[in-house]
């Protein structure tokens, strides 16, 4: 059975960077497929990538991870500052973060119109 | 954090004391993007010999190489940094993947386990960079989620980026998507194996080093 596991941003909002990165990755090691409202700092995505290598043994190989941005950073510069000040004062809550274990989720393709989970084959894994 | 402030504090210093002679410039990207044949070629073109070892299979690089004083010339002007070559950037690393390379079990759980430390290097290498050229297969998705996360990073950090589209020679190479995925780059196409555009790879590193 696959687990789909929504965590809104509240969850995480008052957590520390690492321990954030922690409660993502050990969904992942659950064979959870993670939803996260919003997203991570550009640090967190980085830290998340290092501590998922620490991991990887002959059972966890690691994750799939995407990102889905708003679309509307291009826009005026009056809704580009707005945005900044809203994420300041809010928190990266604009988006959704994917993280699928990658013995279960393949790839995950995206271009800026859609997303496709791409699960591998149940008889491979 | 602490890594932005070292850096903040270590560009305000050496601006206030010095010009500082050796820049350290970084090759980051995915694996099998092509960054250590980038390497070979430039020390080639100016050493006039090769960094490291290439091959077919993901992870070849698994520890930062240096090569130190590399003095490049173009249009009269000179640049000398120190060449860093990085282990490709991954989310995933699977010893299964080696043994379809022909690799035994053991020797591919030992590649599997350098692999990881050289992604977590890279990584941490990222604050010593002054410069960074991102080398991205333009054979292949650039929207991936390691390409966004590590111009990401640099943009967080104020290191400057040099785009590089590699593999330009093969007809699946589709330079237009690299640079609809990064529009806020000036992205130069070059092959690096084949040596193709590599005086517009130069001029336009100059550029980002100025």
């Amino acid at each position: 059975m696959l687990t789909l596991q929504f965590i809104p941003y509240a969850e995480i909002q008052g957590l520390s960077s690492g321990r954030r990165t922690k409660k993502l990755l050990d969904a992942a090691k659950q064979n959870k497929i993670v939803l996260l409202q919003g997203r991570l700092t550009k640090q967190e995505e980085a830290d998340l990538i290092q501590k998922t290598m620490e991991q990887i043994d002959d059972k966890f190989k690691g994750i799939e991870l995407s990102v889905i941005a708003p679309g509307n950073m291009d826009g005026a510069w009056h809704e580009k500052v707005k945005q900044q000040l809203l994420s300041l004062l809010m928190g990266d809550r604009e988006g959704f973060t994917i993280i699928g274990p990658a013995t279960i989720v393949k790839e995950i393709r995206k271009d800026p119109h859609k997303i496709q989970l791409l699960m591998k084959d149940k008889r491979k894994r | 954090m602490i890594g932005i402030i070292r850096r903040f504090i270590n560009k305000f210093f050496n601006g206030l004391f010095k010009k500082k002679k050796h820049i350290k410039l970084g090759l980051y990207g995915p694996p099998n993007g092509g960054k250590t044949t980038l390497a070979n070629r430039i020390c080639k073109d100016w050493l006039g010999e090769e960094m490291g070892k290439v091959s077919n299979i993901p992870h070849e690089t698994r520890e930062i190489q240096i090569k130190e004083q590399i003095v490049i010339k173009s249009g009269g002007k000179e640049l000398s940094f120190n060449l860093v070559d990085t282990p490709g950037i991954a989310t995933k690393i699977d010893y299964e993947d080696f043994l379809k390379s022909g690799m035994k079990e053991k020797e591919a759980k030992i590649r599997a386990k350098e692999a990881t430390k050289g992604v977590i290097d890279a990584i941490r290498w990222l604050d010593d960079m002054d410069l960074v050229i991102v080398v991205l297969d333009a054979t292949a998705d650039p929207y991936s989620q390691v390409n966004i996360t590590i111009i990401g990073n640099l943009q967080a950090r104020d290191i400057p980026v040099l785009l590089v589209g590699n593999k330009v020679d093969l007809k699946r190479a589709k330079l237009k998507r690299v640079q609809s995925a990064f529009p806020q780059y000036n992205l130069v196409g070059i092959s690096a194996k084949y040596g193709n555009s590599m005086e517009e790879f130069y001029e336009a590193l100059f550029k980002i080093a100025s």
